[in-house]
């Protein structure tokens, strides 16, 4: 794939500079502005922060009080409200962190992460790879019968996974002999997340000027060409966006990778070991507080790394100029 | 694990050692193996697409580029879902003679209609506040300082598994007789306020919206993302082109941002409403769709998985294609008007 | 799911409250329970392999176990395969999921099943057997039920086969207490039900404020909120209607909402639906329906209860370091019946079903209906919540308290043994409308608009 990099593709890409075209191609041009950032600033600025930080306490608190309840004996979790605990930082305990990092009856932490990682990483890529092909057929080469395909593809998200568990399981098991393996769990996330990924990037493509796919025809390029010189660096945030999505999905998804690896300890992924912390009978539930937050570090990483591909309008000046 | 179950199968098409791996190496081998074989597959694609010139090769690359979005498609949702019509057909266990027993039963239920006004509660105000409030969040930290860390608080829910997000709310609506000391955040400030607390998983009509809050504050993280992306790709010229016009600054936002955005308005209305329609592990973890909760994803999921009533449950499922309707013809509506 | 699957597994009843999963009990904790320490350890001798060198050479082969039980409940279970393993060179895979009951079927009807599946539920083998996959047990494994465990034959027989074997057991009809407390206020086991009401009565009229009850009871379980409501009315229709109206309640020969079931919701009513009675440490009756189960008994501890209702699984639900003993912080007593010399008791447990009959498989399926696997059991049991339905096993052999108290109930020549009715029930009924019958009574509905609710919503075929 890399020899098909496009050139224009910057190298290293960064919130400030990349975001910043050139000052040849914008002669006149001095603060960039987005026409959001221009809303925000029209109702007035202390208004705007205010309720923004309105917004970001009530969605943090929540999760916020398990953060604190993580560190909580069971005792004072049943007995007092998590916002005491403030008053008494000698309560503080790490047991929890302790009992949920301890080996498994047969398994290390590692070894969950690891199958996680092994499940997770294909599962993101394949989806992408398909449906941004999908996704651009359907915006911009016309073929018999597209629309409706198109309409009939993303109307599939309403299919409950769970009635395709067993036709799919028979299927990698009885016609392709797979069985229980990585690659039906790749293969199964793959197809329970088109219908969403061709549905939001086709979305994302339609909106992209037609002049810039009418100038490279003309000059001579063709589908391939355009697919990746053009188009790929354009939606590089709606990529990202789609690509943090799937990624969560998968890293959290138990019920998928139990049909389809099963939740042995030598395949399983993290989140069987988190379900499993409270013990069979759910008897030490305060456990998943910290298990939780154990399995959330990754995907938390992951969207702050993500951040520096929500860039705008990448190249969209430099094409024209 | 099942070797010996595949034993009689036959030879798979792919060899035993790209198969399973058991050790770390093996799986990360394991790994880049497929993502190589899948690009190369990608690549084949592409290949192929590229023999077709002209224009009426054009036709031919389109269907290769969608070809195998398609297959895969057809195999792992099309035909389970032809299944399910034909299983909501052959009565309770979906595979005895064809009937209309399990639609006749569905709606003799005497609760479906509270089922029904549920989740028509859901799938208005889950896409809408979860919308709403995810884009003017996004707006307000456009561009604003830290607005990489603001985005992850918002985005926070979304990286919670659901046995976490069970756990988190149960802190937040869990009820203590008002003398007691109470260990729900609600209670605790209804208390403070000097008001009784509250049974807010229980009393119904109360407690739809109180699970419905659970599934906006999930949800909000993803519309943000998509419209602050979306936001972020609008193209410099437009904005410049509307400033030289002496455009101001709400104004900007009515006539160039919003309508710049639709698209990806209507991604994310449509996918959270479609969503929602499916989403039952809320309700089921929180309350069991009891109390008058309810929603008809719940009750597919408890006659497929619970009650040994697939074919009910296949029903159901049904009703959930036919829910879906109106959503479909919205995004058409939107298509033609683009168009 | 999961918290339906906690619930509804069986075999580990009393797991007692210690540091879960720090508890490397005994074995070695291999995955494939491989190993030799394990053996060392957990006691394991040698045991007489003729039985299984019948089947043929087996060294080498591999048998699949599917289960509810997760860790770190699942290592003493494996554990006590070392024997077998030892003697026939079989490995057992061993995997224990909380989404049992959902992945079971999924996994079954879509070709990937494993060879031997431990099923929390009779009605869960009947909806497999349907299946067509499940074999019946080879007569070795036939001969060892009617040696040592002929009473829970019929469990696991289906359509007149006999297909599943049981294997553990759990004593439901307990009612937790404190001792000190008890002895403090000079407070009497009741030995008959009047006289568990008249304590009730006394304890009320001792405690006149809010702060304290006689009762707490708790049915919140996500979402198989009201199962333990369910186990409430089992109990009392066992005692006020007897044994033989129960199985009929059961099988569905008289109706659910039948005038001996009224009696009995009746009954229980007396108790969950009073508030004089009820919810020790929590509030009125309501909450009841919004206390999570595993909470609702600890009061006991605390001081605002006197009694709590609940199997011997319960006992790891107190915090760490709480003594369960007869002399210690926390007993349970037998929930007495109505006259003393009846003793029903409702059971739980699993049942060992088998999807392939491959030597190996056969052979392990009557090592775990063998008085040698419930005897290493016992051996090996480690964190408690060991007791079998074997009944020749030496209740001795067991350490823990309350396995040992719910061994002595079980094996009592006076004891009419009951499964849990829901379990048996279809499931519609038996996991959906029954709880949810019991939980709007718990929070207002009357009782025959309860039973006739129920009884409405069995299916028809």
């Amino acid at each position: 794939m890399s020899t098909l990099q496009p050139a224009a593709l910057p190298e290293s890409v960064n919130d400030k500079t990349i975001a910043e075209p050139p000052e040849s191609v914008r002669p006149g041009r001095r603060r960039r502005k987005s026409a959001a950032g221009d809303a925000a600033r029209a109702i007035t600025s202390p208004w705007a922060s205010g309720l923004a930080i309105v917004i970001a306490v009530l969605w943090t608190v929540p999760t916020f009080g398990l953060l604190v309840t993580s560190f909580r004996s069971q005792r004072d979790i049943n007995t007092s409200g998590w916002w005491t605990a403030f008053g008494d930082p000698s309560a503080w305990t790490l047991e929890n962190y302790r009992q949920a990092l301890a080996p498994g009856t047969s398994a290390s932490l590692s070894q969950y992460f690891i199958n996680t990682i092994v499940i997770t990483i294909p599962a993101v890529v394949l989806p992408l790879f398909l449906a941004s092909l999908a996704a651009y057929a359907f915006a911009w080469m016309p073929f018999p019968g597209r629309d409706a395909l198109f309409v009939a593809v993303f109307a599939l998200q309403i299919v409950p996974l769970q009635v395709a568990l067993i036709p799919l399981l028979d299927f990698y098991v009885n016609r392709l002999g797979f069985g229980a393996s990585y690659w039906s769990v790749w293969l199964s996330h793959t197809i329970f997340a088109l219908p969403l990924a061709t549905f939001l990037i086709h979305n994302f493509m339609r909106e992209l000027p037609s002049e810039l796919m009418e100038a490279a025809r003309v000059d001579g390029a063709g589908h391939v060409t355009i697919f990746f010189r053009i188009l790929l660096p354009l939606l590089t945030p709606a990529l990202a966006a789609f690509g943090i999505f799937q990624f969560l999905w998968v890293w959290n998804d138990l019920l998928v990778s139990l049909v389809f690896l099963g939740g042995t300890p030598d395949v399983a992924p993290i989140t069987v070991r988190v379900a499993e912390l409270s013990g069979s009978r759910g008897s030490a539930w305060y456990l998943l507080s910290a298990g939780a937050f154990i399995a959330m570090i990754v995907p938390v990483v992951v969207f702050l790394l993500l951040q520096r591909y929500f860039v705008r309008g990448l190249l969209a000046g430099g094409l024209k100029g | 694990m099942t070797t010996t179950v595949l034993g009689g199968v036959g030879a798979g098409i792919i060899p035993e050692p790209f198969l399973r791996a058991e050790s770390v190496a093996g799986k990360f081998f394991l790994m880049f193996f497929a993502i190589a074989f899948f690009a190369a597959v990608f690549g084949l694609v592409l290949f192929l697409a590229s023999l077709f010139k002209g224009r009426s090769g054009e036709k031919w690359q389109g269907v290769i580029f969608v070809a195998p979005a398609l297959v895969l498609l057809s195999v792992g949702l099309v035909y389970p879902a032809i299944l399910t019509i034909i299983q909501s057909l052959r009565g309770r266990s979906g595979e005895d003679a064809f009937s209309l027993s399990n639609y006749s039963a569905m709606f003799t239920q005497p609760e479906l209609l509270l089922v029904l006004r549920n989740t028509a509660l859901w799938v208005i105000l889950v896409p809408l506040l979860a919308t709403g409030i995810g884009l003017i969040y996004a707006i307000l930290i456009d561009r604003a300082r830290g607005e990489a860390f603001a985005k992850a608080l918002i985005f926070l829910p979304m990286a919670i598994s659901m046995v976490g997000a069970g756990i988190i709310w149960k802190f937040v609506y869990q009820y203590k007789q008002t003398s007691r000391p109470q260990i729900g955040l609600l209670n605790a400030i209804l208390k403070a306020l000097g008001f009784d607390t509250q049974q807010f998983l229980i009393n119904a009509p109360l407690n739809t919206f109180m699970l419905i809050i659970v599934m906006v504050w999930i949800q909000a993280g993803f519309a943000m993302t998509v419209l602050s992306a979306a936001i972020k790709s609008i193209p410099d010229e437009i904005i410049e082109a509307a400033k030289l016009d002496g455009v101001q600054s709400f104004k900007m936002f009515r006539f160039i941002t919003l309508p710049s955005i639709r698209a990806a308005l209507v991604v994310v209305v449509t996918t959270i409403g479609i969503g929602t329609l499916k989403v039952f592990d809320i309700v089921r973890t929180m309350t069991g769709g009891q109390f008058d909760t309810s929603v008809v994803a719940n009750e597919f999921y408890s006659q497929s998985f619970r009650f040994n009533a697939p074919g009910l449950g296949a029903a159901l499922a049904v009703l959930l294609f036919i829910l879906v309707i109106p959503i479909v013809g919205y995004n058409i509506v939107q298509m033609r008007k683009e168009a | 799911m999961a918290l339906n699957s906690r619930r509804r597994f069986a075999t580990l009843t009393a797991v007692l409250a210690v540091a879960a999963l720090t508890v490397t009990a005994c074995g070695s904790g291999d995955e494939e329970g491989g190993g030799d320490d394990a053996g060392s350890t957990g006691g394991g001798g040698a045991i007489d392999c003729a039985p299984y060198e019948a089947f043929g050479e087996l060294d080498g082969k591999t048998v699949t176990v599917y289960t509810s039980i997760t860790a770190p409940e699942d290592e003493p279970h494996i554990a006590s395969y070392q024997p077998f393993v030892d003697c026939t060179g079989v490995e057992i895979k061993y995997e224990g999921s909380k989404e049992f009951e959902a992945q079971l079927p999924v996994r079954v009807k879509g070709g990937n099943a494993p060879d031997i599946a431990y099923l929390p539920q009779p009605g869960l083998l009947k909806t497999m057997v349907e299946t067509g996959q499940v074999k019946p047990a080879p007569p070795e494994v036939a001969a060892n039920v009617d040696k040592y465990m002929p009473d829970s034959k019929a469990w696991g027989t289906v359509d007149g086969t006999f297909y599943a074997a049981p294997l553990g057991a759990n004593v439901k009809s307990f009612v937790w207490y404190s001792p000190s407390a008890f002895a403090e206020k000079g407070y009497q086991i009741p030995k008959t039900w009047d006289e568990l009401l008249a304590l009730s009565d006394k304890i009320a009229s001792d405690n006149p404020g809010d702060e304290v009850k006689p009762w707490c009871a708790g049915i919140e379980s996500g979402d198989a909120t009201g199962w333990s409501a369910t186990d409430w009315m089992e109990d009392i229709i066992l005692r006020t209607a007897g044994p033989e109206t129960y199985d009929k309640w059961v099988a569905h020969e008289i109706p659910f909402n039948d005038p001996a079931i009224q009696t009995a919701i009746a009954e229980a009513g007396k108790i969950l639906k009073n508030d004089k009675y009820v919810n020790g440490g929590f509030g009125d009756v309501k909450t009841i329906a919004s206390t999570p189960f595993q909470e609702a008994g600890l009061g006991i501890t605390e001081g605002t209860c006197y009694m709590h209702r609940q199997a011997s699984f319960y006992a790891a639900n107190f915090p760490e370091g709480t003594t369960v003993a007869e002399d210690g912080d926390v007993w349970a007593f037998y929930l007495p019946s109505t006259s003393a010399d009846t003793r029903p008791v409702l059971v739980g447990g699993e049942f060992t079903a088998a999807f392939a009959d491959r030597p190996e498989v056969k052979a392990f399926q009557t090592y775990l209906a063998s008085l040698e696997w419930a005897t290493e059991r016992a051996k090996t049991c480690g964190l408690g919540g060991c007791v079998t339905a074997n009944k020749d096993v030496d209740p001795n052999l067991l350490e823990n308290a309350i396995d040992k108290l719910s061994a002595e109930i079980l094996t009592d020549e006076a004891a009419t043994l009951r499964f849990d009715g829901s379990d048996l029930m279809p499931g519609a009924v038996g996991s959906g409308t029954f709880w949810k019958g019991m939980t709007d009574w718990i929070i207002g509905k009357d009782d025959k608009a309860t039973l006739d609710f129920i009884e409405q919503s069995w299916p028809a075929s």
